[in-house]
């Protein structure tokens, strides 16, 4: 008899897994940095999703314009330096080592923002 | 006082939904691609008069913006804009540019952008926009159009009786903000209108509208209302303003407020698309919603007269 929760968790785990691609994809890493926790932030309609993401302190995050209007990355309270102007499929990434809540924003279209909240890291990717 | 008309300036919450079912209104002329009329203030009549005042405004060139079809280039709609200007039968006094000259700051693109206006041997006074402040030292824009300019590059000359102000709400903008004139600009408007006549016309031009015209969108300026306070004393107040790719107007006791067309892309109606990304129309109807602004002002008249032109009507 087939287990329909079992089934219901595949489809579930499909669907994440086709939602979260499009994010990861434009992530091309060096092979000795495949061990390094990297995280991506779509930009599209003028929107960051997720809005809000949380990390583990050191990981990547990749922000990447869909847009066909460019768009821009900046730190709402300098925590870093900003982006160079990001055209369609463009991207940005910066490391999060520091635990905290990072607010950021467009700065060529500052009404768009989103949130990093930064975890300690545990574990394996714990800082030494 | 009622509660549409505080002393501060700004806006409640009902005046802002009479005016957006007037700007509403103003999108339906604009699609429909003729010369607007709206309480009288865009007359073609009287701006066919000879005598008066004429200048011209273009607006949001995006030199550099290349997204397929349906847009050709963006200094394709230009240059033909530019032809438009060339043919006009009055030679107007010189141009305004409202910004976003360039599409992301590049010394190419204000090179190409240059090239192109530079064929209408028309003074062109500039002022930013956003994308012509994204090089990372946002130093290209002031050293090629910022000479004698002031700060992030506003200032004021006089012309045929008038009294123009560029204004730049693009430079430092906050998170979760609007537009943004900042302390120190809104200090030397104060000072620059200060002394003057009454009953001098007063053209203000930046690129960002300056009254609040969809915030969701970012379509407005956070300290506009401020600036424009100090304004009230003077009979003719103009505002022009691009940033919105559409042409919209709005009245407001002495003031009048007006938003240019785009020489290289539309832009949706406020809340009519999930953003305010270029609205990707046929090809046959691109150049209906592309287009300048010729501007005329005669003595005696309280208010400008203003005509949108389409690239093609």
């Amino acid at each position: 008899m087939l287990d329909l929760k079992t089934i219901r968790g595949s489809l579930v785990a499909a669907a994440l897994g086709a939602a979260c691609g499009p994010l990861l994809a434009p992530l091309v890493l060096p092979a000795w940095s495949q061990n390094k926790p990297a995280s991506g932030i779509s930009i599209d309609n003028f929107t960051f999703s997720p809005g809000k993401l949380t990390v583990k302190a050191g990981t990547t995050v990749t922000w990447t314009n869909k847009d066909d209007i460019p768009h821009g990355i900046a730190s709402a309270d300098n925590a870093f330096n900003r982006s160079k102007a990001l055209d369609t499929d463009d991207a940005f990434s910066f490391t999060f080592t520091t635990p905290g809540t990072y607010q950021y924003f467009c700065y060529i279209h500052p009404h768009m923002m989103g949130t990093i909240v930064v975890e300690a890291a545990t574990g394996e990717n714990a800082m030494p | 006082m009622s509660a549409s008309d505080r002393d501060d300036g700004s806006l409640s919450r009902r005046k802002i939904l009479e005016c957006m079912t007037w700007v509403g209104t103003g999108i339906l002329w604009s699609v429909a691609g003729g010369v607007p009329r709206s309480l009288g203030i865009i007359d073609e009549a009287v701006a066919k008069e000879a005598g008066g005042l004429k200048f011209l405004q273009i607006s949001d060139s995006h030199i550099g913006f290349d997204f397929k079809t349906p847009y050709p280039n963006a200094v394709g709609t230009l240059s033909e804009c530019v032809g438009k200007i060339k043919a006009l039968p009055t030679k107007p006094a010189f141009m305004i540019h409202t910004g976003d000259i360039s599409h992301l700051s590049l010394a190419a693109q204000f090179d190409d952008a240059d090239k192109v206006i530079g064929e209408t041997r028309l003074d062109v006074h500039y002022v930013p926009g956003e994308h012509d402040f994204v090089d990372a030292d946002r130093k290209l824009f002031l050293e090629r159009y910022g000479r004698g300019s002031k700060g992030a590059g506003w200032y004021s000359f006089d012309a045929g009786g008038v009294h123009f102000i560029g204004l730049v709400n693009v430079y430092d903008l906050k998170a979760g903000g609007l537009g943004n004139l900042g302390h120190e600009q809104l200090e030397w408007l104060e000072a620059d209108v200060k002394g003057r006549s009454a009953s001098t016309p007063i053209v203000l031009f930046a690129h960002v509208p300056l009254w609040t015209v969809y915030p969701n969108w970012g379509w407005g300026t956070d300290d506009g209302a401020q600036a424009l306070s100090y304004l009230k004393r003077f009979g003719s107040v103009t505002v022009l303003n691009g940033h919105i790719h559409q042409v919209m107007q709005k009245v407001e006791g002495n003031v009048t407020f007006h938003t240019a067309r785009s020489t290289a892309f539309p832009q949706p109606a406020p809340g009519s698309a999930p953003s305010p990304g270029p609205m990707k129309v046929p090809a046959e109807k691109l150049r209906s919603m592309l287009g300048i602004a010729n501007v005329t002002y005669q003595q005696n008249q309280e208010r400008l007269a203003i005509i949108d032109t389409p690239l093609q009507a």
